[in-house]
């Protein structure tokens, strides 16, 4: 429980306006706002003929300038006038019920899920969104190991994702059919699922290594320069990656040797039903689902491990770890391993559904939005990866919805171009908000005696 | 030898100009101890600016020594207030907040806030590359290898001594003001342990403010002179620029104003070196591998002090 101070009661009243401190706040956001946006939004350069031009556009700056000030005011007299009743910060052990919320929602939304493609009113476009945000979920999920339970920041995860697609991708257009035919080509997915999963999980270990003794921030610019140098590799290479070009024509995948094709011998003469494309999303959706439950389940039943919870030892505190006997280097190099895995299968995932792959789709970008994934979610909750991969890569589609804009505000207004803006913009406020995202309270894994929640706060985030 | 030599002089322009950029990661990582991942983009930032205001100035490679010095000292004028009104803002809106938060917020905060300046520069300015015709020009022949060798000559160009001459002079006062002035001691002070110097009468929330502006400054003149040596600019090269001027912060030895510029010329050297004799496509595998190689056998970088790990 918390004990609020009884002088919050005293001081409801509110307090008097210092009318000048204010109208000298506003006038200084004011000119900030101006020196922000006026160079750069009033100024447009474009190109003329062999030199740059300038289009003035103050019109739009003094709006926004205006929209910045006045939003500053309604500020100061509507919310920072009031006293602010601070709850004191109780440090006590509060005994939360275990997930309760939990309990009953999970159920359902596994039950949408597992029927979601058959319920009316769901046409192609919704089950291939939720195709994206099931990678994505998976992702979370797997960067949820090393991030939320083994606490080693990891900047470069798209890395082993890219590993994977390239993986599926290589083998199954060239590898595959020269070593065992052309018959190969309708398993080629299954196959190569387990490869890609074991080449990442490589990779993951082959670039784990070297930063064993890093920690922090060091930790996380180190994976993001090896998930860059991944990306060039790949763009450079072209004799084996194909380049800037990608590689295209990636077999897609079969209901188990039985491709979706119109006709003799495909998936709906098999099962005497109307062909219709949607067949292939739906099993492409199957596909994702078990493969992102799988993560889910192997993460749940590895907490339980004693690897589980070395990781979560070392989370909390690595010396103490050692002291204990725990290896830190084996168990660092598990973590990696088995999250650089799961990418590999989501990597081998998105070739397939993708039909195509090029080092554009493994940007830092992606990186960093899985990481906010997963520490949007709250690290180390697998409900809240689920929240959050809906809330993120839905509010990606949100913006092609809002084209009711184009109607109220001035020609070449394109929403989907503001939506990383939005997005990054997001970011910054929901932590400042919520830094420690959406699910703030864990389940232990270990237990004495009865089942307690633990607030985040008292759950180490790990130095690694 | 001729070839050598020019490489020299690419690689130490190059260098300089990380160098300054990485000042403002060292500084704010040695006192509040996070990578301001938006530096980067502050320094591209302060490029567009320059090149909006040499646009809107007109000044072209054909208006006289004198005028253009002139207007570039206005023109680097104006990129520093506006590339330290960005950075200031950033600070006040994404990092303050966060000071002694949990350990990854400001980190997810500052990604975001490089998220939101570079596609707010994209949508505002459009995503292309913006050339411009070079407006410092000409140069001097410094030493040639005559026809039957190979004809090579080594060029030093007046935007070569431009970057460096700047580099120099800033140096100069930045050196200045961290080792001679109160404010310098303030900052020195509250990067060996800020409560104590908050316990001692110093604004700490002052002294990081400044601290955000003067590496802004620093990042916009970067920023200008990037653009000028290169003729073009977009509003994504502070990403790429931003972390090897971190490789440089950190091979320096963190918190370490001297060593952020040795770091700088190391990373620019082996960045033009990589590319005159082996490859230019993998130069930036090279700074990265640099990095790595840095973090894991030189943690502590070469003018910094090693971090001991209490219990």
């Amino acid at each position: 429980m918390a004990i609020v101070p009884k002088s919050n009661d005293v001081m409801t009243e509110t307090q008097p306006l210092n009318i000048a401190a204010i109208a000298k706040d506003v006038l200084f956001t004011a000119i900030l706002a101006f020196l922000i946006l006026g160079p750069i939004l009033g100024l447009k350069t474009f190109a003329i003929t062999g030199s740059l031009a300038l289009e003035q556009r103050w019109g739009m700056v003094s709006v926004f300038v205006a929209i910045v000030a006045g939003g500053r005011l309604a500020y100061h007299l509507l919310v920072w006038n009031k006293p602010q009743a601070k709850p004191a910060r109780a440090i006590s052990m509060p005994t939360l019920p275990v997930m309760s919320f939990g309990k009953y929602i999970i159920p359902v939304v596994l039950l949408v899920a597992i029927f979601l493609p058959f319920l009316p009113g769901v046409d192609r476009r919704i089950v291939d969104l939720a195709i994206l945000i099931l990678t994505y979920i998976m992702l979370g999920w797997g960067l949820n190991i090393v991030v939320g339970l083994a606490g080693l920041l990891d900047l470069g995860y798209v890395a082993f994702y890219a590993v994977g697609a390239y993986a599926y991708a290589l083998l199954a257009t060239i590898y595959l059919p020269a070593w065992f035919g052309d018959g190969i080509v309708p398993w080629a997915f299954f196959i190569t699922l387990p490869i890609a999963g074991i080449l990442a999980a490589l990779w993951g270990v082959i670039l784990g290594f070297p930063v064993l003794r890093l920690r922090g921030d060091y930790l996380a610019i180190v994976t993001l320069a090896f998930g860059e140098i991944v990306r060039v590799v790949l763009i450079n290479w072209s004799d084996f990656t194909g380049g800037p070009a990608g590689i295209g024509g990636i077999p897609r995948p079969s209901f188990f040797g039985l491709p979706f094709t119109d006709g003799e011998g495909g998936f709906a003469a098999f099962f005497g039903l109307d062909f219709k494309p949607i067949h292939r999303i739906i099993f492409l959706y199957y596909v994702i689902l078990v493969l992102a439950l799988f993560t889910n389940f192997v993460t749940m039943r590895l907490r339980r491990l004693p690897v589980g919870r070395a990781w979560e030892a070392l989370r909390e505190d690595e010396i103490a770890c050692r002291s204990l006997g725990i290896n830190t280097t084996s168990t660092k190099l598990t973590a990696f391993a088995i999250g650089a895995m799961f990418a590999g299968f989501a990597g081998s995932f998105f070739a397939t559904r993708q039909g195509f792959v090029s080092p554009e789709s493994f940007v830092f970008l992606e990186s960093f939005i899985i990481l906010a994934i997963v520490v949007l979610g709250g690290l180390g909750s697998q409900i809240g990866v689920v929240i959050a991969a809906i809330v993120i890569i839905g509010s990606f589609e949100v913006f092609r919805e809002l084209n009711f804009l184009k109607a109220v505000m001035p020609a070449g207004f394109d929403p989907v171009q503001y939506r990383m803006l939005a997005v990054g913009a997001a970011l910054v406020l929901i932590m400042r908000w919520k830094p420690r995202g959406f699910v703030t309270r864990r389940e232990p894994s270990v237990i004495l005696k009865e089942k307690k929640a633990i607030p985040t706060d008292l759950v180490a985030e790990g130095h690694g | 030898m001729e070839y050598f030599l020019q490489q020299l002089i690419n690689g130490i322009t190059l260098g300089s100009i990380y160098g300054l950029i990485a000042i403002g990661y060292t500084m704010v990582y040695g006192i509040i101890g996070m990578i301001n991942f938006a530096h980067g983009d502050v320094f591209m930032v302060g490029g567009f600016v320059s090149l909006i205001a040499i646009v809107a100035l007109g000044i072209t490679g054909g208006s006289g020594f004198f005028p253009i010095i002139l207007a570039l000292v206005l023109v680097v004028f104006i990129a520093m207030i506006i590339a330290s009104a960005y950075n200031w803002t950033v600070e006040r809106v994404a990092y303050r907040p966060l000071r002694g938060s949990f350990r990854l917020a400001p980190l997810i905060s500052a990604i975001g806030m490089s998220i939101v300046l570079q596609e707010f520069v994209r949508i505002a300015q459009d995503g292309r590359p913006k050339p411009l015709q070079p407006i410092v020009t000409g140069g001097y022949e410094i030493m040639s290898r005559a026809a039957a060798q190979g004809e090579f000559i080594v060029r030093l160009s007046n935007m070569q001594i431009f970057i460096i001459i700047t580099t120099l002079i800033l140096m100069a006062i930045f050196t200045a003001i961290i080792t001679r002035t109160s404010l310098g001691r303030a900052q020195r002070s509250c990067e060996q342990d800020m409560k104590m110097a908050s316990l001692l009468g110093i604004d700490i929330n002052k002294t990081i403010s400044i601290t955000f502006i003067m590496g802004a400054a620093l990042a916009a003149v970067a920023g200008l002179m990037f653009f000028l040596y290169y003729g073009v600019t977009d509003f994504y090269v502070g990403f790429l620029a931003g972390i090897k001027a971190f490789t440089a912060a950190v091979l320096g030895g963190i918190g370490s104003i001297p060593g952020a510029m040795i770091g700088g010329l190391i990373i620019g050297l082996i960045e033009v070196f990589w590319s005159a004799y082996f490859s230019i496509e993998y130069k930036d595998v090279a700074a990265f591998a640099m990095l790595a190689a840095v973090l894991i056998f030189l943690p502590q970088g070469i003018l910094g002090k090693p971090e001991i790990e209490k219990v």
